[in-house]
């Protein structure tokens, strides 16, 4: 009975639930900016890597190799690295622009280096689960290469691929947390910096909740778009 | 005056010679044929007079101009002539009205109000404009395939490919697809068609190609091919029609 009491006081002790929410909530609406400022970036650039590692033809082969180094080594680092590399490695190098950012900034950039590789895998599948003969019947018409990618093959690439993305996602949104090891007080430093100053843990419990609460939504959402799309295969299939 | 000159036309695919040495002429406002098994390369040469594919020697004019030097803007080859598959490739993503306004507007620069009044015309014509707002897969095959060729027909070419295109419907929906290759033959419409429907052929063609292992093994006017073949592969693989009774 002793033993539990303590669990209960050291983890989820009501009072300290209520004295740490502001300060951590405070850190998670910066959790919330990294995630959308990182996610709008990893989208776009995820994208234009894809099709980078995609073009044909012997002049673009540089480029193409220089796509594959870039997700062999960003998926290959562990996040944790690359934002100290980021966040510490630019400031130290004492160059204008790059080195005067604020851990914000370092933080996304690292999140997004690294998301933006995973993310070119997805849409690299989704690219390659097109069907060449709908690059072909655009092609016929007349389209160039980049148009037939606009208008044919990419739309669809998206839109298989809104599940994985979004899984990618909430991955993201967990790894934002991380960002803490280059002093950006997010929800988890904010936590840290209670339980240091309370010899208390329930902080940590509260920067969970803000977490899985952001995150569930968005697993439903998932489930609900691969039902959505299983029901209307299997009605094609009929 | 030949409006397709293909002359001497080889292709392969690693090891595998698809095409050797075609030549073949097309009139301007002629319908060809091409008949022979699957494999025999019909749908290879097609591809190689759309630019779909590249070919190993030989060359291909159209309308005057040769399209196989390398020098020549294949996009600007491909809007001049059309091409229609046997799996209708609509794009699955866009309505009908869509699908059949692409190329126009984006390779063309049609307006768009004004690319899809002529496509709005077009569906009327094949009796579709009550499909325009439609996705593909609502879409009988049959109808699929009819918007496929409107979809081509859409960018108003000098030409038209047509590979195999009644060869994935279902036999009842045939009919209204040829009618309308039919109409397209009686505009005057130059078309190459690879098909496996004999009695449509002897119909419409002007020449019949009967081709065998990458080779036009024999040409010429459907009753002389259909009724006095000379060569024993096209006797054999006219036998083999009739016995399967598609003939």
């Amino acid at each position: 009975m002793h033993a539990l009491h303590k669990v209960l006081q050291a983890f989820a002790s009501p009072q300290s639930f209520r004295l740490a929410m502001p300060d951590v909530w405070a850190g998670f609406q910066v959790n919330i900016k990294l995630m959308f400022t990182a996610e709008a970036l990893v989208l776009v650039l995820a994208l234009a890597v894809a099709i980078a590692r995609g073009l044909p033809g012997r002049a673009a082969a540089p480029l193409r190799a220089a796509m594959i180094l870039y997700t062999d080594v960003f998926r290959g680092t562990p996040l944790i690295l690359v934002a100290f590399l980021v966040g510490f490695g630019l400031p130290g190098l004492q160059l204008r622009v790059i080195s005067s950012q604020s851990t914000f900034v370092y933080g996304v950039i690292a999140l997004t280096l690294v998301y933006t590789a995973y993310v070119t895998e997805v849409y690299r599948a989704g690219i390659e689960s097109v069907h060449p003969s709908q690059r072909a019947a655009a092609r016929s018409l007349g389209l160039n290469y980049f148009q037939a990618l606009r208008y044919v093959v990419v739309p669809q690439a998206v839109r298989r691929v809104i599940p994985p993305l979004l899984n990618d996602f909430i991955g993201l949104q967990k790894d934002t947390a991380l960002i803490t090891v280059i002093g950006v007080a997010e929800a988890a430093q904010q936590a840290q910096n209670f339980s240091n100053t309370y010899y208390n843990f329930t902080s940590y419990v509260v920067a969970a909740v803000f977490f899985i609460f952001l995150t569930i939504p968005l697993a439903r959402f998932t489930d609900h778009l691969i039902a959505l799309r299983e029901r209307k295969e299997r009605a094609a299939a009929i | 005056m030949s409006f397709v000159t293909v002359e001497n036309v080889s292709k392969s695919f690693g090891d595998n010679v698809v095409l050797r040495n075609v030549t073949l002429d097309v009139g301007e406002h002629d319908v060809v044929c091409l008949i022979g098994a699957s494999g025999s390369g019909k749908s290879t040469l097609l591809r190689c007079i759309n630019l779909l594919e590249p070919i190993d020697e030989g060359h291909i004019a159209v309308d005057g101009a040769v399209i196989t030097n390398g020098n020549v803007d294949a996009n600007a080859v491909r809007r001049e002539i059309g091409i229609v598959f046997q799996a209708f490739n609509l794009f699955p993503h866009m309505t009908v009205l869509q699908n059949v306004t692409l190329a126009p507007r984006t390779v063309r620069n049609v307006r768009r109000a004004q690319a899809e009044a002529s496509a709005r015309e077009l569906l009327e014509r094949i009796g579709l404009e009550d499909k325009a707002d439609e996705y593909p897969d609502r879409l009988s095959g049959g109808q699929q395939q009819r918007v496929a060729i409107v979809r081509a027909l859409a960018m108003q070419p000098k030409l038209m490919l047509l590979d195999e295109i009644t060869s994935a419907l279902d036999p009842q929906l045939v009919s209204e697809v040829l009618n309308l290759v039919r109409e397209l033959a009686e505009f005057g419409m130059t078309m190459i068609i690879a098909t496996h429907e004999m009695s449509f052929a002897r119909e419409v063609a002007n020449k019949v190609c009967f081709l065998d292992g990458g080779v036009i093994l024999e040409e010429g006017v459907p009753n002389e091919i259909f009724s006095a073949p000379r060569e024993d592969r096209t006797r054999e693989f006219l036998a083999r029609i009739i016995e399967a009774g598609r003939l």
